[in-house]
This record gives structure tokens, sequence and C-alpha cells, in this order.
């Protein structure tokens, strides 16, 4: 008999054992998205370094309150973002880290959208940092 | 991990071999339709009276008001739909009851059909009887009011509620008051007699008592003005037409018997006992914990906690994951986002609503079970404070 489980096993992995968990403390961007009404407070921390006149996501980590998919989609959105520009970074949508997670109950796709979201509160905060140095 | 420690005997309860053992001849050689004359269908109709019988004894009642229904959901909207015939009829309720009758008030006030009351509860999730009074408006028909919640175990005052009415119905009034309550999570714990409790209308469910699932009961008393929901045969005396379910009825019958059992009763002390100590036990390991609902007006297996900084779901899933079948207090995991509206109802924040656990005990919950929560529980909600950032 074949058992669906309700989260994919790479949901449950992410979840158990998150790998990008933690806060950069010296962080150059910072987004906080989401709201308790709904369950979930996510938190991105992100460091940027200029390669060849781009803007990379050298470093990225999270913090998160919220349901097991929230943990796991925040995990998984520091994964695909780390290394990318920031053009490449945002052109990650909520279905990429819905595919990479595998199946998930349709109520917890917009814990997706708010990784996808986490990330580019991220980015906008590091941007309006660096225009107030200016 | 397949579940080896099931605390959500709130959500169902296994079936009691008893119960399995008198349902199997009505699976196999016994598989006559009640409402045929031959003898084949003679021997399910007495099947399905002698759990009417049993019923009746555990409700104080008359078998013939006994209608067995598909299952305790059922039975609320045939309690509530059933009665709702009248012009601008009022309806009081609590805002803590079960979705069988929280969401089918919520649907009848948006379309018109009737003008309803949501009591507001105490902080503990109990409503104030001289609330309930000061509700009672010229239309009103009906009062349901669950007897225990299912979320927070906390016990209304039913018998309260139920002088109220009959005392506003004693004085000269255009309509009669009758009164429902949905006694599915109160059944293994409580008295559930009608003529005490002072109900026109009860409720309750056989999955919930160690019988099977598909079935459940409304009791409906003598000269109550009920009309039926579905037609057909007029089977259940023209109430709920359609063939019975009668291994399902049999099943929920010898549950019922078993209630009755003196050994309950002991089994009910115990399993107090294990809770309490399970609750003890949480309180001393970890710290930012609280009880949701009463300390004392609770059914005896219910306990619904909030973690600060951790969310039920997720301790919920890491719990399965070692193994502990349990529940979040919060609809969140179903298919609603929204916190519970019982929790919040208690005047509980957002945050706590989705933070809450619920660990409910059963006749098979062992010492063991318990030990195995109070090892588990502490890292699972230091792990996700760790996440969260939160403690």
């Amino acid at each position: 008999m074949v058992q669906r489980p309700y989260y994919s096993k790479k949901v449950i992995e992410r979840f158990m054992h998150p790998r990008n968990l933690g806060v950069i403390k010296d962080a150059d961007g910072v987004g906080k998205v989401g709201n308790m009404k709904c369950g979930d407070l996510m938190e991105l921390f992100i460091k940027v370094e200029k390669k060849k006149n781009k803007e990379v996501i050298k470093d990225i980590k999270f913090r998160t309150l919220g349901c097991a998919a929230a943990i796991s989609t925040s995990d998984m959105i520091c994964d695909l973002a780390k290394g990318k520009t920031f053009k490449e970074a945002l052109k990650v949508g909520f279905q990429d880290i819905a595919d990479k997670l595998g199946n998930m109950p349709p109520q917890k796709i917009h814990c997706c959208v708010l990784a996808q979201q986490g990330l580019k509160a991220a980015i906008e905060d590091y941007e309006k940092k660096k225009k107030s140095k200016k | 991990m397949p579940i080896k420690v099931y605390f959500d005997y709130t959500a169902t309860t296994p079936i009691d071999p008893k119960v399995l053992s008198a349902m199997l001849p009505y699976l196999r050689k016994d598989f006559g339709n009640a409402s045929s004359i031959h003898q084949l269908g003679q021997i399910s109709r007495a099947g399905i009276d002698r759990a009417r019988e049993e019923a009746a004894d555990f409700l104080g009642c008359q078998p013939q008001e006994i209608i067995f229904t598909g299952s305790a959901t059922e039975a609320d909207n045939l309690a509530i739909q059933g009665i709702i015939k009248k012009e601008n009829p009022h309806i009081i309720t609590s805002s803590v009851e079960h979705h069988a009758v929280w969401e089918l008030c919520q649907v009848l006030g948006k379309k018109g059909l009737a003008e309803v009351t949501y009591l507001p509860v105490d902080r503990e999730g109990i409503v104030n009887a001289s609330d309930f009074k000061k509700a009672i408006k010229p239309n009103t028909i009906l009062a349901s009011i669950i007897y225990a919640n299912n979320e927070i175990g906390t016990i209304q005052p039913i018998k309260e509620i139920g002088s109220i009415i009959k005392k506003a119905n004693s004085q000269e009034r255009k309509n009669k008051i009758y009164f429902h309550t949905d006694a599915v999570q109160a059944a293994n714990y409580l008295d559930c007699k009608v003529e005490k409790l002072g109900v026109d209308l009860l409720t309750l469910s056989s999955h919930k008592i160690y019988g099977p699932k598909g079935v459940g009961l409304l009791y409906v008393k003598r000269g109550t003005p009920v009309k039926p929901l579905i037609y057909g045969g007029g089977q259940e005396g023209g109430l709920r037409s359609g063939t019975e379910n009668v291994a399902g009825i049999v099943g929920f019958g010898a549950a019922v018997a078993e209630i009755q059992n003196p050994r309950t009763k002991i089994k009910n002390i115990k399993i107090r006992q294990l809770r309490d100590k399970l609750i003890k036990g949480v309180f001393k390991r970890i710290s930012d914990v609280k009880l949701n609902g009463s300390k004392d007006l609770r059914l005896p297996n219910n306990i619904n906690l909030s973690f600060r900084g951790a969310e039920g779901e997720a301790i919920v899933i890491a719990l399965d994951q070692k193994g502990v079948a349990a529940s979040t207090g919060s609809a969140c995991s179903a298919k609603s986002l929204e916190p519970s509206h019982v929790l919040l109802a208690l005047g509980m924040s957002d945050e706590e609503a989705h933070g809450s656990l619920r660990l409910s005990l059963g006749k098979y919950t062992t010492e063991e079970e318990i030990n195995k929560v109070l090892k588990i529980l502490p890292s699972i909600v230091e792990r996700l404070r760790k996440i969260s950032g939160i403690r």
C-alpha cells in the first residue's frame, strides 16, 4: 500500500536538520516577513560581496518561528540564493522552492511564497542601507 | 517511524476489541437489511434495536428518542437545521463550539436564515450562565452549547443553562427554546443523563468512545419538532433515511455499553492521574509554557499547552518523527491557516494560539507513553526555540 505522506522526505529532512540556521551578526541586509495571524515569522540575513562589479550573496542564514514547512522553505531559499547575484537570486520563484522540497500540502505553499518574499526583503534592505550610506 | 505512542484520543480512538467482536457477525453472515421482513433482515433489526436500547440506557431516555446518523457532525446539523424552520429564528451558541456547530451557525447567519448570538467565554473558556440568560430574546428558538470542548477540554455549565431555559420556557413565551448539546467529547467522562442536563437534543459520536467511525446519534426528546435533512425510505423514525449501517450501529451500542461498565470509572481516574503527571512533568522540564483552558473544569484526558517561541504544528511534526502522535490546538495544520477560533475566544494572542499543542489521553495510555513524551518534548521545544531565536 502506498502511503502518501503529509510532507515529503525532503521537507522533513530540512525541518529536522536545517543547514542554514542562524544569525549573521554583521549582516548587510535583513529581510523580515510574515505575521503571527498565519503563524509564521521569517528572518533572512545576507552577507554581500562584490564580484566583477556585481553584488553576490556570499552567505545567507535564517531564523524562523513557524511550522515545519516554513522552517524547511527558509532553509531551502538559503541554499537556492547562496552564491548567486541579486539578479539571479531574485529569479528564484516560490515554485522552485516547492519543486526542490517535493510535495507539500496545498495550504503550505504560502510558506514558499514567504521564503521568496523574505529574500526579496533582505536584498531591498541591503539596497536601502547602501543608499543611506551614500 | 510508525506510531508507537498515541496522544490523540480526542481526534479518534482505537476500536475496543469487545466492540469489534460485537460488530463482526454483521459484517459476515448477518448481513441483512434491517428493513427486510425475512429472518436475515430481522437479525439486523434486532442488533440495531439492542444498540438503541444501550444508548437510551446511557442517556436515560426512551429508545425511540435515539436517532442514529452517519456522524456526529450530521447529528449536530440535524439538531440545528432540523429545527430552524420558523421565521427570523434566533440561536444562542458559544464561541468555543466544534466546527460542526460553529461553521453551520456561521453559514446560517451569513445566509440570513438565523440570527446567531455567540456567547463569549472567560479566559478558561467557560460560558457564563448569566450571559446566557441575558442573550435570550423573544425569537430565541434554540440554544446549542458544547458540553466539553474538543480542543481545550473545558466543561460548560450545561445543567445550569438547562435550568435557565426551563425557567424561561415556563414563563409566557411565543417560542419555546429547545436546548441542544454536543456531548461528543464529554461522553467518556461526564454524566450524560438528558433529564439531569435538561436538554432536548444531544449529540454523540461512536469513534470517540472506542467504537467504529461513520456513526453518530442524536437524542431527540419526544415532542421536539425536528424535521429530517435526508428523505427516502423513512428509516430512524423518518428522521434519517438510508439503509442503516448495521455493524457500525451495533459497534456504537457496544461502545456505549462499555462506558457504563464500572471499570470505566476506575480507568478514568487513572487517565486523570497520568494526565496530571504529564502536565506536571512538562512544567518542570520546559520554561515559558502555558496550560490553555481551565485547570479544574476540564476533561480528565485533555492537555492543551502553548510554548513561547515554538509553533504547534512544528512540535507535532517533530513528535511524529519520534513515533508520537499528537495534534495542534489550532486548525492551522488542517485546512485553514487561521488560528483556532476556540483559542482566540479565550483571549489568546495569534502567537500563543499558533504555539499550542494538544495531547489527549485515553484508556490505553500507559505510564511508559507519558515518560516517553516527557523525555523527548523538552529537546524538541528547545530546538524549535533555537530555530526561532525566541525564548
